[in-house]
């Protein structure tokens, strides 16, 4: 019974007890918080089973061979479609901070140890693995369908840049999670997500200098696909960079801005 | 550091000085001085809007007075909470639903520097049965005792509960507050709002009656219950020793304001007996008052707020 297990009252004494290292980040949470995502179909279905069908669709076009800076066609929409689903899958990681809002849960943690720098630690982590997995399940898709051709290294390469890239998205994603008061966060910033994928030229090439083209350079995902591809490409332009920058600084801005006003009692 | 001098069992558990808040123009808090001893359990009691829920939050750190200070045995709140000496159980909501009971445990206490073993923790609280259900899937009473249960994972010093017993049926009540007892036996303290009196009379040492964001009584049960019965006398006198008053049988308290004497009285005839023979009292009348009367005067809430008890 409970009398055995009480501890003496001076355990009560403050100079007994000690602060976790790191803010309260660790292991523990982390892996609960991946399986939480990971048990979640709705997220697994358009991170994951979504990228691919688009890469197969879009992929197998005509001229899929034709030569693209150090690859072919299919290389280039294997790695624009990566990029897709990690930044929607970073995306939603973000966002579930409007569901933990929603059911009282970021309350719940500000009552203990955990410092805010911590729980934006795990989320960038979390968005971040999951972001791998999306990377790799769609490469894994392009070297079963055996089109896409590039050096290794280009290969590598390009998928760890677009790991990085979709850090940018995992913002957004709380920033999104923070704005919109409800579990609906998710169905704004999917059809969002699609709509700054048509303009970034994510999903088809955009001529370039059209008045399309320059309207879409000024878009969120123009910056970071073009980042992400260009190692394959061999062509970093300083408008892409500077998009992305850009882009980064006003979703974290924005997401830490929210953050900071969050008092909402539940 | 001359701070190092002080002994733990002298820090008050809760300190608040001078404590207000404001919501834009409006005045939630409009100064609070109180003291917590470490071992007491104390009942916030006062209407709704009172402010309790709103020093609550200052003691917890989740809001910043606008002015004075607060102290958790002697550190910051949000120190005191690193330090795992503040929990809080809330009526509804900070769980995630599709977590199970026992993860949720887990990451609650992965957070802390030190914490009771979990299945411990568990067990306490007798839910190991239900460990591996999704809190989606509790009932109401087993997401409050998983609550209850991870709030007290890293052994806190301070206890607090806002409206606890809201929605538990007259058992639950009682089952809730015979373990909160138990628990505050160890040497817990424990500070709880609520806004009945049978509640706060029956499990609290000390009620702490909040009306408007100001203390307008504390004391031991039985004190604030004498305030709310018997009988109140008003008179003009000029010359009267108060204390020969106060120390009449069944006095309560003992007012003077100019000529104006008030007094609470369980015996009204011995006070007014003394004030008519030994005195020049005038104009003298005696006012009856029942509890609810007495508390909703009390805690200035015979306006609008409480429009059903007026």
């Amino acid at each position: 019974m409970t009398t055995t297990t009480e501890r003496p009252a001076d355990h009560f004494d403050p100079d007994t007890r000690r602060v976790p290292p790191m803010g309260g980040f660790n292991a523990t949470m982390l892996g609960i918080e991946l399986r939480r995502m990971l048990r979640n179909r709705r997220t697994i279905i358009f991170t994951l089973v979504f990228p691919i069908a688009l890469f197969l669709a879009f992929g197998s076009q005509d001229g899929w061979d034709t030569s693209v800076g150090r690859g072919n066609v299919a290389a280039y929409v294997m790695v624009s479609m990566a990029f897709y689903g990690a930044a929607l899958t970073a995306a939603a990681a973000g966002a579930m901070v409007a569901v933990e809002r929603a059911q009282g849960w970021s309350r719940q943690l500000r009552l203990t140890p955990l410092s805010p720098t911590a729980y934006i630690a795990t989320k960038a982590l979390l968005a971040l693995t999951l972001g791998a997995l999306a990377i790799v399940v769609v490469n894994l898709a392009g070297v079963i369908q055996g089109r896409a051709s590039m050096d290794a290294g280009v290969w590598v390469a390009s998928a760890l840049l677009t790991l990085v890239c979709t850090l940018v998205f995992a913002a957004l994603g709380v920033f999104v999670g923070y704005l919109v008061p409800s579990e609906n966060a998710m169905q704004i910033l999917g059809p969002g997500l699609a709509l700054f994928a048509f303009l970034g030229n994510v999903f088809i090439p955009i001529t370039q200098g059209t008045l399309m083209w320059h309207i879409a350079s000024f878009t969120p995902m123009f910056g970071v696909a073009e980042i992400s591809r260009s190692v394959l490409t061999d062509d970093l332009p300083w408008y892409a960079v500077l998009n992305a920058m850009v882009w980064l600084a006003i979703f974290v801005a924005g997401a830490a801005w929210r953050m900071s006003r969050d008092t909402a009692r539940v | 550091m001359t701070s190092t001098t002080l002994l733990p069992t002298r820090r008050a558990a809760v300190s608040l000085a001078g404590v207000t808040k404001n919501f834009g123009s409006v005045p939630a808090v409009r100064g609070i001085d109180l003291e917590i001893h470490p071992g007491e359990v104390v009942a916030f009691l006062g209407p709704n809007g009172a402010g309790k829920t709103t020093t609550i939050d200052m003691i917890l750190g989740l809001s910043q007075p606008t002015s004075g200070e607060v102290r958790v045995l002697g550190l910051t709140p949000r120190h005191a909470i690193a330090r795992g000496l503040v929990s809080a159980v809330m009526q509804t909501g900070g769980l995630l639903k599709d977590l199970t009971v026992a993860e949720t445990i887990a990451y609650t206490a992965s957070l802390f520097a030190d914490t009771r073993p979990v299945a411990e923790v568990l067990d306490t609280a007798g839910i190991t049965a239900i460990a591996n259900r999704k809190v989606a899937k509790c009932s109401g009473g087993e997401q409050q005792r998983l609550r209850f249960a991870m709030a007290l994972l890293s052994n806190p010093a301070l206890l607090l509960l806002d409206e606890p017993t809201t929605g538990m049926d007259v058992e639950g009540r009682r089952a809730f507050w015979s373990s909160i007892r138990r628990d505050a036996a160890t040497g817990r303290t424990v500070l709880f709002a609520t806004h009945y009196l049978e509640e706060a009379d029956a499990y609290a040492d000390r009620i702490v009656l909040i009306s408007q964001g100001r203390i307008v009584a504390d004391g031991s049960g039985a004190q604030i219950k004498a305030l709310a019965s018997g009988r109140t006398i008003r008179a003009c006198v000029h010359d009267v020793d108060t204390a020969a008053i106060a120390s009449i049988a069944g006095v309560d308290s003992v007012n003077l304001a100019g000529d104006q004497l008030t007094v609470h009285a369980g015996d009204s005839d011995a006070v007014a007996r003394y004030l008519l023979n030994q005195t020049d009292a005038a104009d003298l009348e005696i006012v009856t008052k029942g509890i609810e009367e007495a508390f909703l005067r009390l805690t200035g809430s015979n306006d609008k707020t409480d429009g059903n008890l007026r």
